[in-house]
């Protein structure tokens, strides 16, 4: 039987249930305890933003919901929306996870996280500018030397360098988490090449084609407008003299998670998508080979790692990035951005200093405030954490992408006598934080509801000013109580609505 | 264009062309076999092997089903219908934001197909369906390359992939059947002759348009007349290498900075000669050289257009930047 069958034969039966057996349907199996509902109050009741929401679902026989669920699934297949699963021959790409439900955000709480991310973003840039230059921050004994220079992303060959524009970072997307009280607070900064851009494009395409009163009726901000504000941007950071830059998207290529979002953004923009094989340099400029003979770039946007850009200067093995592209970066012929050397400051040991780091070159408090972060460098929080492993979470600094983690109250035993040996080796490697109960947002499960935990990824970016598009990439950990958001561990998303 | 992005697509239309190529041949082969001429199965396999080219690791082994398996799914050797659809398609992949989606599914939808459980079922039940699925796949693409790209650059070189493999694989065929072809003129009225001359013309998928310009009337010389000399016929040599030259013209009139000098007069030496050349100049000269000159020349080509748009030394394009 096909849905567009079912759907009529229920109709008029679904109509004859009242409003509130609906909802209460919808709800069965809805768990409120004390982490924060994104949609729900303590006592049980809707928040005022969501109202609209539930209301529309209950006007919905099942068999249509399915219908639209089924309609935007299909819209994702054919366009494509795929990532790339490591280790297995065939059959690589897969849909990303998403979910049916629009998370949402009011105007206020958006205006405070973005104030929040502005005010942090340009710190840290101001952080960067300082290590790779005179260090003042580390003479006035605000962050300890040692923690910057062991830190492995630091970057010896960037000291001294101008970058243009003095802008380091000019994309970054910091994952942000909502606490038990309602406040939002900054879990951690991705400044080196923070990826999920496109899914949060291409959920809105499909949420607008399958809510499109709804949407329409609740006012939402847009976000489309990204891959334009990302050139400009990129456009703003072109070396001098250079009108009409030449700008490329460096990609690791196919084999990389993150390929299709790479191809994606360079549609979107309609900039070339180059791979290291496809650049050379002369006399510290870059060009690019085209059918037309040796073309000059001028902005490279930049999804390699540092330690695989340029074998002539980071990793000698590395066939991904380009001979002598950092003598020309050096040179000032190209811009290259992110800029290298930026992961220091998303060093998660770097990051409980980043309060400091606020106050010290722009004298203000933060507006989004840090979760608690114990240093393991420290014998007393050591001493702390190793007595407490099952009640916290640890994590490698230098890693991302939720590898590298220990979830106290859900490992076993020979976990965390494990971690306990891996930190007591090398203390600077780990940090540990409290586990967050952060908030819940309602998933559509079949024809009812269930809260998961999510986050936010904003995406911030910086050329002549900061930059913030209206939304982000909320997280989902899909599965039941399940904290990790990751997409390589498991995780969905779902579209993220910013209301007037 | 980038000269990566170029090669890719150059790449990917070639395979799809040898694929296609490849699945024809077979086809044929089996249903002369079908009929007790007097050329047995190692005859004809051995001859179908040269044609394609004596794929490394593919020797005839007496057993016709394996090794019609081994030309359609054994993705470990080179040849194989199954490696040039695996080939196209990772070549595709590498180019994602350069060609349609109508394009990409086409060809992941051949390629999942290939892949399938399914295939290896219908192959037993019924070849020819099977064969005859794969080329219609290879169509669609072609067709839907036509007409939901931009023909620019990139398209141009699509064309020129598909023709300039076209035409050698044409001339390598002709090169190994125009001495049985010839042989046989005197067995004038013979039907396995007929059915002979009819499975050549289907390997270029050309039996009917040859009645239409000859009538059903077969011979020897007006076969190789119309496979190497028609104007119109688009698996004619003549037509393949015009296309050719035509599409290395449009690529040539994008870009213009290093002008592709002995590219062109290569291309269009080739086709002047196979416009201007009558069948009777070539019959009475050597057929087999002429064939095997046509081969290297599009070798040739080949190796120029590496060296012009995708292999050139940094310092002759470093000379142009001036």
């Amino acid at each position: 039987m096909s849905p567009s069958q079912s759907a009529e034969n229920g109709t008029e039966s679904d109509e004859r249930d009242s409003k509130a057996a609906k909802i209460e349907s919808l709800f069965r199996d809805y768990l409120i305890d004390g982490a924060y509902d994104e949609m729900r109050t303590p006592d049980g009741g809707i928040r005022p933003h969501y109202q609209a929401l539930i209301e529309t679902l209950a006007s919905l026989p099942h068999e249509e919901l399915m219908r639209r669920k089924q309609s935007a699934d299909l819209s994702f297949l054919t366009q494509g929306i795929t990532f790339t699963v490591y280790g297995r021959d065939e059959g690589t790409e897969r849909i990303f996870p998403y979910d049916l439900l629009p998370r949402l955000i009011s105007g206020d709480e958006w205006e405070r996280i973005e104030r929040g991310l502005t005010q942090r973003i340009t710190a840290l840039n101001h952080f960067l500018r300082d290590i790779y230059g005179e260090a003042k921050i580390l003479a006035d004994k605000v962050v300890p030397r040692d923690i910057v220079y062991s830190c492995k992303h630091y970057r010896r060959q960037m000291c001294g360098l101008q970058v243009p524009r003095n802008v380091y970072i000019a994309v970054v997307g910091s994952d942000l988490l909502r606490l038990r009280t309602g406040e939002f607070v900054v879990l951690e900064d991705n400044l080196r090449v923070p990826s999920g851009v496109s899914y949060m494009l291409t959920n809105r395409r499909v949420m607008k084609r399958t809510f499109p009163q709804l949407f329409h009726s609740y006012g939402v901000r847009p976000i489309e407008h990204y891959p334009q504000l990302l050139l400009n941007t990129l456009r703003s950071l072109a070396p001098e003299g250079r009108p009409e830059p030449n700008i490329v998207l460096l990609t690791p290529g196919v084999y990389n998670s993150a390929y299709f979002e790479h191809t994606y953004l360079a549609r979107q923009m309609g900039i070339d998508l180059v791979e290291g094989r496809d650049l050379v340099t002369h006399d510290n400029i870059v060009y690019m080979r085209t059918t037309d003979g040796l073309k000059r770039v001028d902005v490279i946007y930049r999804r390699v790692d540092d330690d695989f850009s340029d074998p002539l200067v980071f990793r000698a093995d590395s066939g991904l990035g380009c001979a002598g592209l950092f003598n020309a970066y050096r040179a000032g012929n190209v811009t290259v951005t992110n800029a290298f050397g930026t992961g220091l400051a998303d060093d998660k040991a770097m990051y409980a200093y980043v309060p400091d780091i606020i106050k010290y070159y722009l004298d203000e408090d933060p507006i989004l405030n840090n979760v608690k972060t114990y240093l393991l460098t420290e014998p007393a929080s050591r001493q702390h954490v190793l007595q407490n492993l099952d009640k916290l979470v640890v994590k490698a600094v230098g890693e991302s992408g939720g590898y590298g983690m220990l979830i106290g109250p859900q490992s076993t035993v020979a976990q965390r006598e494990e971690f306990a040996r891996a930190i007591e080796a090398n203390p600077r490697n780990y940090i540990a934080q409290p586990t967050l109960d952060f908030s819940r947002a309602p998933c559509l499960f079949g024809s009812h509801l269930e809260p998961r935990h999510v986050d936010l990824r904003p995406y911030v970016l910086f050329g002549d000013k900061v930059n913030i598009v209206p939304g982000g990439l909320t997280r989902v950990a899909l599965e039941k109580g399940s904290l990790v958001v990751n997409s390589s561990q498991g995780g969905g998303s779902k579209d993220t609505w910013i209301l007037e | 264009m980038l000269s990566r992005v170029a090669d890719s697509l150059y790449w990917m239309s070639r395979y799809l062309e040898r694929a296609e190529n490849t699945v024809r041949q077979l086809d044929v082969t089996m249903s002369l076999l079908l009929d007790s001429s007097e050329t047995t199965a190692e005859t004809r396999w051995q001859r179908l092997l040269t044609s394609l080219g004596n794929p490394v690791g593919v020797e005839w082994n007496g057993d016709m089903d394996s090794m019609t398996k081994m030309l359609i799914f054994d993705g470990t050797n080179s040849a194989s219908v199954t490696t040039c659809l695996n080939a196209a398609r990772e070549n595709a992949r590498q180019v994602r934001e350069e060609i349609s989606t109508e394009q990409w599914q086409r060809l992941n939808r051949l390629y999942h197909q290939i892949h399938s459980p399914h295939a290896q079922a219908q192959f037993g039940s019924n070849l020819n369906d099977f064969l005859a699925s794969i080329v219609d796949g290879i169509h669609l693409f072609k067709g839907v390359s036509d007409t939901t790209m931009i023909h620019g650059e990139g398209w141009q070189f699509i064309r020129l992939g598909r023709y300039l493999e076209r035409a050698y694989a044409t001339a390598t065929l002709l090169e190994v059947y125009q001495e049985s072809l010839l042989d046989m003129q005197d067995q004038t009225g013979s039907g396995y002759r007929y059915l002979e001359l009819v499975g050549l013309l289907r390997c270029c998928t050309s039996f009917e348009a040859y009645c239409q310009v000859y009538t059903a009337d077969l011979s020897a010389d007006r076969i190789l007349e119309f496979l190497l000399l028609n104007r119109d016929f688009p698996h004619a040599l003549r037509y393949s290498i015009d296309g050719v030259r035509q599409s290395i013209e449009a690529i040539q009139l994008n870009g213009g900075r290093r002008p592709p000098d002995e590219l062109m007069a290569t291309a269009g030496r080739l086709h002047a000669m196979l416009r201007y050349t009558t069948i009777t100049e070539i019959l009475d000269g050597n057929p087999g050289a002429f064939l095997h000159s046509i081969r290297q020349q599009c070798q040739q080509i080949h190796e120029l257009l590496y060296r012009y748009y995708v292999q050139y030394s940094i310092q002759s394009a470093l000379a142009v930047q001036g």
